[in-house]
């Protein structure tokens, strides 16, 4: 079961490496939006250090969405997916892998560019670091929800807009909580409610979401 | 091991493509599935290995519906398809590594090279499979029959495809070699192949059921 596992794992972070275009053009769009709010906005720092958290946070937002629809894509296009459904593993197991391995290229790299790109913003050190500490429990959980989305608009022309619509409402109580940790911080209320509060959706998404997607690529490939 | 399929029936929109369709595929035989372009030959295919639903009747593996079975049917199964699921940025040997895995009986890098020396992709089994050509790839995704010793029922959609006369006598002898060991094989071809181990059934989809 582990060897389906790192296997899957490992043959999706060489695809990725192999197609090193697609990762870049998610990481690209997150440092060229996050740049150019502060070149829109001004240098108030005031202004800027309120802004902050949630500009960074509906960046990474966009960025996951902007790669979850690539998940699947490839693997449906060429049959990987069939076999990868009559495996002698379940589809849940593959499908977590897939989702670490996506989440691995996509959005541990904008974990690491935060607390940088922070510094734009003038956020103090304290604030940066939950910043960091919000993304990295949050953006587990948007790759986990992009991919039941993913799996549930496989294989329609139009799939691209579908995704956004059924993923973003799931989407917003992540937004809120991730940036709304570093706001509690600034308060002097401290961020561990918040922090909690995404650690538990996390703990919820990795259980439920695997299994929702198999679900989900089973019905797309019918 | 048997297969039995029960009064399956499948619909293609408005349109019913087969319906009351019973059938056994017992050990060692070997089950060609013919029929006109459109009769429904991949979608009965895909029906048998679980990939698509039924519009009524049922598919059995040992006596018990596949549905329920899931993983424990697929890892008695090996299902080779239209798409064959050979992956562009993926070496040769890699894709045969991987699907491997999937099918439960990881091998390691000197078996696939091996294999796909076999299949007389020697040289090439480190180049990504987008340069390959088709007949190559369509090989690469074959090499996983002669590994594939343990799944007992293959189901093979257009096996034949793409390949040279070479490659189609060296494929007929893995059928053969799969049936005298008492395995069952579901083809489609529109190529007259004559396989000579085992019992040669015909099933023609849109007629009624003979045997040859």
């Amino acid at each position: 079961m582990l060897n389906t596992l790192l296997c899957i794992l490992r043959r999706d972070l060489l695809l990725s490496m192999r197609r090193r275009a697609d990762v870049l053009t998610t990481l690209c769009f997150f440092i060229i939006v996050v740049t150019l709010f502060p070149l829109g906005v001004g240098a108030e720092p005031a202004l800027l250090r309120t802004l902050a958290p949630g500009i960074l946070w509906v960046a990474a937002l966009l960025a996951s969405m902007l790669a979850t629809g690539r998940l699947f894509a490839q693997d449906y296009a060429d049959g990987t997916l069939e076999q990868m459904v009559l495996a002698s593993e379940p589809l849940a197991l593959i499908v977590l892998a897939k989702i670490c391995a996506h989440w691995l290229v996509t959005g541990l790299p904008l974990v690491l560019l935060a607390p940088l790109l922070a510094v734009q913003f003038d956020l103090p050190a304290g604030r940066a670091a939950v910043l960091s500490l919000s993304l990295l429990l949050g953006t587990p959980i948007l790759s986990l929800i992009g991919a039941i989305g993913a799996a549930l608009t496989l294989g329609l022309r139009s799939g691209g807009v579908l995704l956004a619509l059924l993923v973003l409402p799931l989407y917003i109580p992540v937004l809120i909580f991730g940036a709304g940790a570093v706001g509690a911080e600034a308060s002097g209320l401290g961020a561990e409610a918040h922090l909690l509060l995404l650690g538990g959706a996390l703990a919820g998404a990795l259980v439920l979401a695997p299994w929702a997607t198999a679900l989900a690529l089973r019905i797309s490939l019918e | 091991m048997t297969l039995q399929i029960h009064q399956l029936a499948c619909q293609r929109g408005e349109r019913v493509l087969f319906r009351q369709l019973s059938f056994e595929v017992a050990a060692g035989q070997a089950w060609r599935i013919a029929g006109a372009n459109g009769s429904g030959k991949t979608s009965l295919l895909r029906l048998l290995c679980g990939l698509a639903w039924p519009a009524a009747g049922e598919v059995r593996w040992a006596g018990q519906n596949i549905r329920a079975l899931r993983e424990q049917y697929c890892a008695h199964l090996l299902y080779i398809g239209h798409l064959h699921g050979v992956q562009d940025d993926l070496s040769a040997r890699e894709n045969l590594m991987v699907q491997a895995t999937l099918s439960g009986t990881p091998i390691s890098r000197l078996q696939a090279e091996q294999a796909l020396t076999q299949l007389g992709l020697g040289g090439r089994m480190e180049l990504p499979a987008r340069v390959l050509s088709q007949g190559q790839r369509k090989r690469v995704a074959l090499a996983r029959l002669a590994l594939a010793g343990q799944q007992p029922l293959w189901i093979l959609d257009e096996p034949f495809t793409a390949l040279d006369q070479s490659a189609v006598q060296a494929l007929c002898s893995t059928l053969n070699a799969h049936l005298a060991r008492g395995g069952s094989v579901i083809y489609t071809t529109h190529q007259e192949v004559h396989l000579s181990a085992g019992e040669q059934r015909l099933l023609e989809l849109g007629l009624t059921e003979r045997s040859c």
